[in-house]
């Protein structure tokens, strides 16, 4: 359980990784946190040509308000997100996601871009950036993109960038104070991958009614989904258990799970449908 | 693959070495620096026996390259405590030894990297059995049950209480 032989490049700035991404012709993996590649390397399920350690560009390290969004570097270690005042202030979904995330050992390493990156659908951290509709922004030799989170995941594992981009950034809109998050996971042990869970953001009228949601569905489905259907039925409703029921019925038209030893897709339905309806009255709890 | 040169600080001792970018830490550590303390169970994550501290922050040493170690500061079980002949062990050692804390000692190294980490950012007197449980989540013990490690950590915590 070594990794196969590879050539290894760590470049100190965005400019030498970009050139080096389009110079290569064999497989060509970037490093970052390596909490899910270096597993996937040590197994060899896949063996690079070349790695490419970005550990050293540092300028992909920042948190940052700008105006009415977060900029987050793509570096930023996920045990630096749980610690940071200003994503706890400005996007609380992310640091509550986060503690979700493996172990203290795996968040001192693991980095947002690279969770972006590696597109599982059981990421807590994707399915809560989807959910408060983040942008990635993704660079190359040919130019920097933008990519709505909710076009970013194509299948498991799988996402829409080119054998050449990186994820550089992450924009994430501000949550006001009055707004009301929660995420909500199952899994057999704790910080063990999940059978299924949501994250909610919500948004209440004066008079208690629901003006906005966001149901982000973890587990659920080859990619983090939103459950749109679910969404549009809770607007003007006020939020009980009654109607939290309901909307949790509604968010598994959006679920397509994936059965395994861990559990059946009927089994992982009933799960997604539990955390939703707890999570939407936990965030409906927190708005004001 | 072309060997580099690295330069890694392990227990404030430098050790240089050319090595095989696709060497992992662990077997860095183990075969080069010579300590062996630092176990290498799943190499892939879960079981944290290859848990060090990386410039204090307890990370897994098989996830890591040893090149990308060049630089930085690592410490191992072997740091712990001070060193020197009859020298102390550290209050969490220490506690670990008196609550039978210590079966096989696999998994030993790990734990206290990981929990010696936790006890130094734990402000708030003696950590209850949940917040243990917990921090120790990332480092499976097969013999033990846990119940003498948690018991180690609140008593290594009490003895740190009155020594500050």
């Amino acid at each position: 359980m070594k990794p196969a032989a590879f050539e290894y490049a760590d470049p100190a700035s965005l400019r030498e990784t970009l050139d080096l991404l389009t110079a290569d012709k064999g497989i060509v993996k970037i490093l970052a946190g390596g909490q899910s590649l270096v597993p996937i390397l040590n197994f060899r399920l896949v063996q690079v040509d070349r790695l490419i350690d970005i550990n050293n560009v540092g300028e992909l390290d920042y948190i940052r308000h700008d105006g009415e969004v977060l900029r987050i570097g793509a570096l930023v270690r996920q045990a630096d997100l749980e610690r940071s005042v200003a994503v706890a202030s400005a996007a609380s979904l992310l640091v509550e996601a986060v503690g979700y995330v493996g172990h203290p050992q795996i968040r001192n390493r693991g980095t947002i871009g690279g969770a972006v990156a590696h597109g599982d659908p059981a990421g807590e951290l994707a399915t809560a950036l989807v959910a408060l509709n983040a942008t990635f922004h993704v660079d190359s030799t040919r130019g920097r993109r933008a990519v709505p989170s909710r076009d970013f995941f194509l299948t498991a594992l799988t996402t829409c960038l080119e054998a050449d981009e990186i994820v550089v950034e992450i924009e994430v809109p501000i949550v006001p104070q009055e707004s009301g998050c929660a995420f909500v996971e199952f899994a057999p042990r704790h910080n063990d991958f999940a059978l299924g869970g949501a994250a909610v953001r919500l948004d209440r009228d004066e008079d208690g009614s629901v003006r906005n949601v966001a149901i982000g569905l973890l587990a659920a489905a080859p990619t983090p989904v939103r459950a749109d259907e679910a969404e549009m039925w809770l607007l003007g409703r006020m939020l009980d258990a009654k109607s939290a029921r309901h909307a949790a019925e509604l968010a598994l038209t959006a679920a397509d799970p994936t059965a395994d030893v861990q559990g059946s897709a009927g089994f992982r339905c009933e799960v997604v449908g539990a955390m939703v309806r707890r999570a939407l009255l936990v965030a409906n709890e927190r708005a004001t | 693959m072309r060997d580099r040169s690295i330069s890694v600080r392990i227990n404030d001792h430098t050790h240089d070495a050319k090595v095989e970018p696709r060497m992992l830490l662990t077997d860095f550590i183990r075969e080069y620096a010579g300590l062996t303390g630092t176990r290498v169970g799943c190499e892939h994550g879960v079981c944290g026996s290859c848990t060090v501290q990386l410039n204090g922050r307890p990370i897994r040493a098989c996830l890591m390259l040893a090149v990308q170690a060049n630089g930085e500061d690592i410490r191992t079980i072997e740091g712990l405590a001070q060193s020197g002949e009859g020298a102390a062990l550290d209050p969490l050692q220490q506690a670990f030894h008196e609550t039978g804390a210590v079966q096989c000692g696999f998994c030993t190294p790990g734990m206290l990297m990981t929990l010696d980490a936790f006890l130094r950012d734990y402000h708030g007197g003696i950590p209850d059995e949940q917040s243990i449980r917990v921090a120790i989540g990332g480092n499976i013990c097969r013999c033990t049950g846990y119940q003498n490690i948690i018991k180690a950590v609140q008593v290594a915590a009490s003895v740190l209480a009155v020594s500050h």
